[in-house]
């Protein structure tokens, strides 16, 4: 059942859901970050378009850094920056930044605890026909590895706009991850949405669904098949994933005894692996993890990538039900 | 300071580094000891304005020291400055110690940056000077040294690249040429040269010095200022390992000592000899 304080969009399980690319969410909020802090500048690898900042550029000229195709003159630009009390938002695509400049995020933004936003445009294989180059699913185990860095996965527009605002503010080196496709809008302006808290946006009893970034709503359309079957489903938006909250999601996994997880990212280091963390330590539960399985990308539309990855409300519904069979 | 003041401090840190590798057992010698005579016009010179009671006052100059394995001379330096006491250089590289075998900003008031993975500080010290270009911050320069192994990193030329578009004036880069790396001369490990015509090509205002010559070293850090519509490289033309006669020109000590079984003898030798020397390390294209 859908939680009522979650003020979800009306038109959630419509037909005529609202779709924008949750990317358009980060330009928006990244001007507004820019009005509210003057500190906040913007820095972009030959993508400025693409990762939605010329509207950034437009209205703070002097605060827009083009480093030119050099991700790792990006984020150690943005370090030397962030040394002189600004706010440094770095985009490119995932592949690219984090992909590339690993080590310079590690040595001259996370160690030197400097305050950088990195924002990994084009994550997961709904980048769709640029390829397995392009299509990111690494991202979230290499910066959920890295100390003193945060990980935010929003699931749509408002909350990539939410996210972009608060990240502005929260003082910690901390990476977001975007999406390239139009996705379904779930959530309103008046939805909660707060760094380290996951949201319980749809309530069960048989089984836990923790998911992020977009396949959120693939997760909310096989919780409502699932409940035709009076199977009732639990679906988590776990839209940060470090620090993860672990208090809803063990909860949840205390109540319902079964956990599946979602991502648009390999299930080796990613949201999978950080709930699988969680409950092998605390509370062992039956769990599946939907996600790349130790395999890359490749081209084609979000439609087709999303089933042959099995990420979809079809699939996701296939493993709940195996998942309520194994749990017994 | 006089000039003689000048030789005889870059000879009193030359003297601490050795006691801190002694004391440590590991740690790099040729590029801290060729350093010596920059680091100490730097600090004492005239050229940095810092304030070891406050760090981090808005106007100070920013120093970037892009290759982070010569931490002995930035310690060495901070600690005659007046950043911290003298005696806690003898705590490099051990548990628990500020002086980290690669300098750590966090655990060090007065650091600027963590370094040590080569290639990244050149454009940090472009986005500082970038960021105080925005703050219209007039007072302060960024100073960046490097050695000229690491120009064989990417990221290195991707710093070069965008302090020439920028035009960024305010941004002084110190260049160890030294000629030696780990696996032995920049020149057949994999050749920087021609150097100076490549910091030019990027559209860099290039000087190029005696890196052992105090003179040189503060009228170049002074000309850099007068250069308005560049960045400037100074090209530190060193002898690695100056001042200890068995370690200059010689790769093998990039690291530290290359006879780990001799290496308390070796390094009282060359204690011996910088007291020895004393203010004498000048150069020989005198």
């Amino acid at each position: 059942m859908i939680i009522e304080n979650q003020k979800l969009s009306r038109k959630l399980f419509a037909d005529d859901i609202e779709l924008v690319p949750n990317r358009k969410g980060f330009g928006e909020g990244l001007v507004e970050a820019g009005k509210n802090d003057e500190r906040v500048v913007a820095l972009c690898a030959d993508l400025t378009e693409s990762t939605q900042m010329e509207a950034f550029k437009k209205e703070f000229p002097n605060r827009f850094i083009e480093v030119g195709v050099a991700e790792q003159n990006l984020a150690t630009v943005a370090s030397g920056m962030a040394a002189v009390n600004k706010i440094p938002f770095i985009t490119s695509y995932a592949g690219f930044s984090p992909g590339r400049n690993w080590e310079q995020i590690r040595t001259t933004i996370t160690l030197n605890e400097r305050e950088v936003k990195i924002i990994g445009s084009h994550g997961g294989v709904s980048v769709g026909p640029d390829g397995a180059t392009h299509q990111m699913l690494e991202d979230i185990a290499m910066m959920r590895s890295m100390p003193n860095m945060i990980v935010v996965v929003p699931c749509d527009y408002f909350e990539a706009k939410k996210a972009t605002i608060a990240i502005a503010k929260n003082s910690r080196p901390t990476y977001l991850r975007l999406a390239r496709e139009k996705t379904a809008v779930i959530t309103t302006l008046d939805s909660p949405f707060e760094i380290g808290k996951a949201q319980v946006l749809f309530s069960g009893s048989d089984l836990t669904i923790v998911a992020c970034g977009p396949l959120v709503y693939e997760a909310l359309k096989a919780a409502k098949n699932l409940s035709k079957q009076n199977i009732s489903a639990e679906v988590i938006n776990s839209s940060t994933i470090k620090p993860l909250d672990k208090d809803t999601i063990l909860k949840s996994a205390k109540k319902t005894q079964a956990v599946l997880t979602v991502e648009e990212a390999q299930i080796n280091g990613g949201l999978g692996s950080a709930i699988a963390e969680v409950l092998s330590e605390n509370h062992p539960t039956a769990l599946i993890r939907i996600g790349a399985r130790d395999r890359f990308g490749q081209s084609g539309k979000i439609t087709e990538l999303w089933e042959e990855y099995e990420l979809n409300a079809k699939h996701i519904e296939k493993f709940a039900i195996e998942l309520i069979k194994r749990k017994g | 300071m006089t000039v003689k003041e000048l030789e005889l401090k870059a000879n009193q840190i030359r003297q601490l580094i050795i006691k801190m590798l002694i004391a440590a057992g590991s740690g790099h010698s040729a590029g801290p000891l060729d350093m010596a005579d920059v680091f100490t016009c730097l600090f004492f010179g005239g050229i940095l304005n810092y304030d070891p009671k406050n760090p981090d006052k808005p106007d100070r100059d920013r120093l970037v020291v892009s290759n982070g394995h010569i931490a002995p001379v930035i310690y060495a330096t901070m600690a005659e400055a007046g950043y911290f006491p003298v005696n806690e250089l003898m705590t490099l590289r051990q548990f628990g110690s500020r002086l980290q075998g690669h300098p750590e900003r966090v655990r060090l008031p007065g650091l600027e940056t963590t370094s040590g993975p080569l290639g990244s500080g050149l454009s940090q010290a472009a986005g500082m000077a970038l960021a105080l270009r925005i703050d219209s911050n007039k007072l302060s320069r960024v100073y960046c040294v490097t050695s000229d192994g690491e120009h064989q990193e990417g990221n290195c030329w991707e710093g070069i690249m965008l302090a020439g578009k920028y035009k960024l004036s305010n941004l002084t880069v110190i260049l160890d040429r030294n000629n030696i790396q780990i696996d032995g001369n920049t020149e057949d490990v994999m050749p920087l040269e021609p150097l100076a015509m490549k910091y030019q090509a990027f559209n860099w205002h290039v000087i190029e010095i005696d890196g052992h010559n105090i003179e040189e070293i503060i009228a170049a850090c002074d000309q850099a200022k007068a250069i308005f519509e560049k960045p400037t490289v100074i090209i530190a033309h060193t002898i690695a390992g100056k001042g200890v006669d068995f370690m200059e020109y010689d790769f093998r000590w990039h690291g530290y000592d290359p006879h780990p079984e001799t290496a308390r003898e070796d390094y009282k030798k060359a204690l011996a000899e910088l007291r020895t020397l004393r203010g004498q390390i000048r150069s020989e294209h005198e």
